[in-house]
């Protein structure tokens, strides 16, 4: 019998971290990998290169519309991987839980992550457990880091952005950063905005086409912020127009309220592409294809300008710098 | 014809056109927005002047008026309903945000007919809606206080701080200070009014001025508009969003404010109290009417310290002359009406205020 909050014996290595060990996670994990019950596991190489990536969840409230902080921290690391070019593979997983937790809610995050885990095709292979006193951290934190194969031949880099490649990004922007900042606001809305949250891999695999150059996930700091990063690294300058960008009403109505923008919002179940002219269609057509997908649209374009910026024009043409996020906008927002 | 060919075609006759000065006010929040968003002044001759008049209805609405329904949410038993650009409106003290948190119950709501859904949900609550806005939004009001007649919704009311816009234009065109040239009449309230009640800025004033529709190629065909009745010394009341505003207006409209409501004297953020120029419920429905239910505050005048937001909504500032603009005052942090809601002249500036580039 499991106790109904986490004490700290959960986090001491004994009796108790087994219990909750095997009762909480194994129970929802279960895979052929975790069963090893090793200090380390020991997983299959895969040909192609080998990509890596990690990243803590702080996200408060930890459940929100449209998902949980366990779903959240599968698919931001999924996504990393796959806006990468890499198939994800393998997850393992860290939780820093706050004396007091309930264990109730603890399990109901472990099964929203084994799910989104598994709809994505990925194994949760280790993970770690780790409990500290009231106050010494905020309910629960995740730590993720993902593990994936990129083909071989597959090759996704800001370099080999060129001007006249195409901006195209998948779906409507600022859908997660406005359920979380409404349920914090404790804002009612008559249809309440769903975080976006979703895992990308299979989206991406549906349309990654060789005229693919580049792909970003437009998470903490939104689409501005995002596109901003891309156009330094590639040392070109990129146009976007504003009115292109799909936009759902309830997010632009509480962004109207809130004084925010969704250019800048977080994002987590959105791809921005960079593609070759050549293959725009036929990538639009594809993630048209998919529920992921059905609003994509092409946005703007990567100019012959090798200043970096990212402009915005309007239906008149006016053309105006787009900058990076600047200061806090919104904390703990994944 | 593309846009981008249209207006550039329109900019050109109108550079052609401006050989003088010639400043023009807008009175509409959303023409301010259309009007930031799209870049037209950016594409103006610099002797064209567009200035931002009283159109936001949040950010006309007065320190007092605001404080006075600060006071009303927190009487216990009581859900406000609002449309949600009030909620983060900053009062002499605080917000109704603020007063949310600390247990008041209020509510954001897309029209009327919500806030009388409230009411019938809560039978054991005074629902009290807040009605801001100007001619546009004033016939839906009415029609909920029909309906909550008709339905003996004892618990619903309205705090009318409704305003009219032909009186605030008359004392801006009167304002030799301000020396507004010519009008950008808004689209949305004359298509309620029609014509007639702006008539006198070319009768009485000699200016021009357009009713315009909310297109940027609306917005630019109207200055067009504007600039050619100067050169041809001409003034009337010109429509140019002839696709909405008829003439007559919307008479069916006018006969729910007149049957619902009397005008009454209002008091104006940054302007004061301008005669004739507010609504109120007529004593018939004084049920209705949240002024004659509950017990309010005398209306006290206070300022917000270093805001503009007053001299921004008679066109003598734009809000980059404010110094707190962009600095303590932005949408996240807002000082003043002005940038709290989406059509305050300083959250338009803000929200397009990124430097213009020239490839
Ligand atoms: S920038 Fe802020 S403080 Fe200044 S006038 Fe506008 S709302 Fe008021």
């Amino acid at each position: 019998m499991l106790e109904d909050r986490i004490i700290m014996a959960h986090g001491s290595g004994g009796r108790l971290s087994h219990q909750l060990i095997r009762d909480v996670f194994q129970q929802a994990f279960a895979n052929e990998w975790l069963g090893q019950m090793n200090d380390a596991t020991v997983l299959p190489k895969e040909p192609g290169q080998l990509a890596v990536t990690t990243d803590s969840f702080v996200i408060s409230p930890i459940f929100f519309a449209g998902g949980d902080i366990g779903k959240l921290a599968v698919c931001g690391t999924v996504n990393d991987l796959a806006v990468s070019g890499a198939i994800p593979k393998y997850l393992t997983t860290g939780f820093i839980i706050e004396e007091g937790f309930p264990v109730a809610e603890l399990l109901q995050i472990a099964n929203s992550m084994a799910a989104a885990a598994s709809a994505a095709g990925v194994c949760l292979v280790a993970g770690d457990t780790k409990v500290v006193e009231r106050g010494g951290a905020d309910k629960v934190f995740i730590n993720t880091t993902g593990i994936g194969f990129i083909p071989t031949k597959r090759k996704l880099s800001p370099e080999r952005i060129k001007p006249g490649d195409k901006i195209i990004i998948s779906g409507t922007m600022g859908d997660h950063g406005i359920a979380i900042v409404s349920q914090r606001e404790g804002l009612e809305f008559s249809s309440p905005v769903v975080s976006d949250c979703a895992t990308l891999n299979q989206f991406i695999d549906s349309f990654i086409l060789p005229g693919v150059k580049c792909m970003r996930d437009p998470t903490r700091g939104g689409l501005a912020t995002t596109l901003n990063e891309l156009a330094g690294q590639a040392g070109v300058a990129m146009v976007i127009e504003e009115e292109l960008v799909p936009v759902s009403p309830a997010v632009k109505g509480a962004c109207d309220m809130l004084g925010l923008d969704p250019l800048y919002l977080a994002n987590e179940g959105k791809v921005i592409v960079i593609v070759n002219p050549r293959d725009e269609a036929a990538v639009l057509d594809r993630m048209h294809g998919h529920p992921l997908g059905k609003d994509a649209r092409t946005i703007g374009e990567v100019l012959s300008d090798e200043s970096g910026l990212v402009l915005t024009e309007t239906v008149l043409g006016v053309r105006r710098i787009l900058g990076m996020l600047e200061g806090e906008h919104l904390p703990r927002i994944c | 014809m593309t846009i981008k060919a249209q207006s550039a075609k329109l900019i050109a006759d109108i550079k052609a056109m401006a050989t003088e000065p010639f400043k023009l006010m807008e009175v509409c929040g959303s023409h301010t927005v259309a009007i930031a968003k799209s870049g037209i002044r950016e594409l103006l001759p610099p002797n064209i002047r567009l200035v931002s008049g009283p159109g936001c209805p949040v950010c006309v609405t007065d320190n007092s008026d605001i404080d006075r329904f600060l006071s009303l949410a927190q009487q216990p038993g009581l859900i406000i309903a609002t449309f949600g650009d009030m909620i983060r409106v900053p009062g002499t003290v605080t917000n109704l945000q603020n007063i949310r948190a600390g247990g008041a119950d209020v509510r954001v709501v897309y029209s009327t007919l919500d806030a009388l859904e409230i009411a019938r949900q809560n039978p054991e609550k005074q629902v009290v809606f807040l009605g801001i806005g100007f001619e546009t939004t004033i016939p839906t009001v009415a029609v909920s206080v029909e309906i909550a007649a008709r339905e003996n919704l004892s618990n619903y009311s309205v705090l009318a701080m409704h305003k009219l816009v032909p009186p605030v234009l008359e004392v801006l065109v009167m304002d030799p200070e301000l020396g507004i040239d010519a009008f950008i009449n808004p689209g949305h309230v004359c298509s309620v009014l029609g014509t007639e009640p702006f008539e006198f800025i070319a009768k009485q004033y000699g200016k021009p001025s357009v009713i315009a529709g909310f297109e940027p190629l609306d917005i630019l065909q109207t200055i067009w508009m504007l600039l050619k009745q100067r050169t041809e010394g001409r003034s009337e009341v010109e429509i140019e969003y002839t696709r909405v505003v008829k003439t007559a207006g919307n008479p069916k409209a006018r006969e729910y404010m007149d049957k619902y409501f009397t005008v009454v004297d209002a008091r104006w953020r940054g302007i004061g109290v301008i005669p004739q120029s507010g609504l109120k419920l007529r004593p018939e429905y004084s049920q209705f009417d949240a002024e004659a239910k509950f017990t309010l505050p005398q209306p006290v005048e206070t300022n917000i310290p270093g805001c503009q937001c007053g001299d921004i909504l008679k066109g003598r500032l734009l809000p980059p002359d404010c110094a707190l603009f962009g600095k303590a005052c932005t949408p996240l942090q807002p000082i003043g009406p002005c940038m709290v809601s989406s059509e305050g002249s300083c959250a338009a500036f803000y929200r397009y205020r990124g430097r213009s580039y020239n490839a």
